[in-house]
């Protein structure tokens, strides 16, 4: 009688571990590339408003960012409201066109996101646009949160 | 005799502790990230008048919506709840000449939007939201009975997306505030 042995499998039971260090640094870069840390201190504080109908904005590099809301002061405090560009609040209103003009010779295709507080009084918000409408940047949005 | 020793170390570096480097790091920038995407309610603003008088615009083709100061809503100088912005919105536009009163065609109907100055932010963004839902819908009936499909999932710059854009364009007219 031929006597047959029953093969074994020559499998390991253990999975390769050795691609892991790859897999993890693609997630890893794909992080790095992504993140974008904050680059502006908020000095007025800004709830946002809530709406239905928004759009995206893919564009980052076309947006230019103007804040509007109450002051922040020392100890929790909110002052009165205040106008921030990038990293300073502009007391001036006036000066507002001229920033926003050197920023659109920079950045013909400019989009001016207003993120403003949602307490906010609209008397505000129509200076600031009288301003940008003197400097050329017509193409302005409304930050908000999707209504949820 | 004295054999010396002959250290048997391999001549490369141990490659197990590279995964926990990574991970380390991986999960550093998985907290700090914040993939952040600008949203909101897009607008164009009129330029600056010059010299040049503006077109003349028929009354019929203006629909004008104040907010006052008490974040009420007169369309048309009668006052209108939040609600039935929407639809009015909607009838004045997809008109097509039918009343006498409202807009002649969609290319036609401008929405003139005038605030006062202590007007609630928060009020006005919900009108202006009002307003672009009254248009996202026309857009969204006119697309499903034309081709079938949402307006949303038309791809932008296409020519169907372009042509229902065409049909009912956004004419949102920001009044000149008044002065003082």
């Amino acid at each position: 009688m031929a006597h047959f042995k029953k093969k074994q499998a020559g499998t390991k039971q253990s999975i390769p571990t050795s691609a892991m260090p790859d897999v993890v640094f693609m997630l890893l870069i794909f992080f790095m590339v992504t993140t974008v840390l904050r680059e502006v201190e908020l000095q007025v504080q800004v709830n946002y408003a809530d709406a239905e109908n928004i759009e995206k904005i893919e564009q980052k590099r076309l947006v230019s960012y103007i804040y509007i809301g109450p002051e922040r002061l020392s100890g929790n405090r909110l002052g009165e409201t205040k106008v921030q560009i990038d990293d300073s609040l502009i007391d001036d209103m006036g000066s507002i066109r001229n920033i926003m003009y050197d920023k659109l010779m920079e950045e013909p295709r400019l989009i001016v996101s207003l993120r403003v507080d949602e307490d906010s009084e609209f008397g505000t918000i129509t200076d600031v646009q009288q301003e940008l409408r003197h400097a050329g940047t017509l193409r302005i949005n409304y930050s908000t949160r999707r209504e949820i | 005799m004295l054999k010396k020793k002959r250290d048997k170390e391999s001549g490369e570096i141990d490659g197990s502790s590279l995964a926990d480097i990574a991970f380390l790091l991986l999960i550093f920038f998985l907290v700090v990230t914040t993939i952040d995407v600008d949203t909101g309610i897009g607008l164009v603003l009129p330029p600056i008048p010059d010299d040049i008088e503006p077109p003349p615009v028929r009354e019929r083709n203006l629909l004008n919506i104040l907010v006052n100061a008490q974040g009420m809503i007169l369309i048309d100088d009668e006052p209108a709840s939040l609600n039935n912005v929407r639809d009015r919105i909607k009838t004045f536009v997809d008109n097509n000449g039918a009343d006498p009163n409202l807009s002649e065609s969609p290319d036609d109907a401008i929405v003139s939007i005038k605030t006062d100055r202590r007007t609630p932010y928060n009020i006005y963004i919900d009108m202006l939201d009002e307003v672009m839902g009254a248009y996202a819908e026309l857009r969204h009936q006119a697309s499903m009975d034309r081709f079938g499909v949402p307006f949303t999932s038309l791809e932008q710059n296409s020519e169907q997306y372009d042509e229902i854009r065409d049909m009912y364009p956004k004419k949102i007219s920001i009044a000149e505030p008044d002065e003082g």
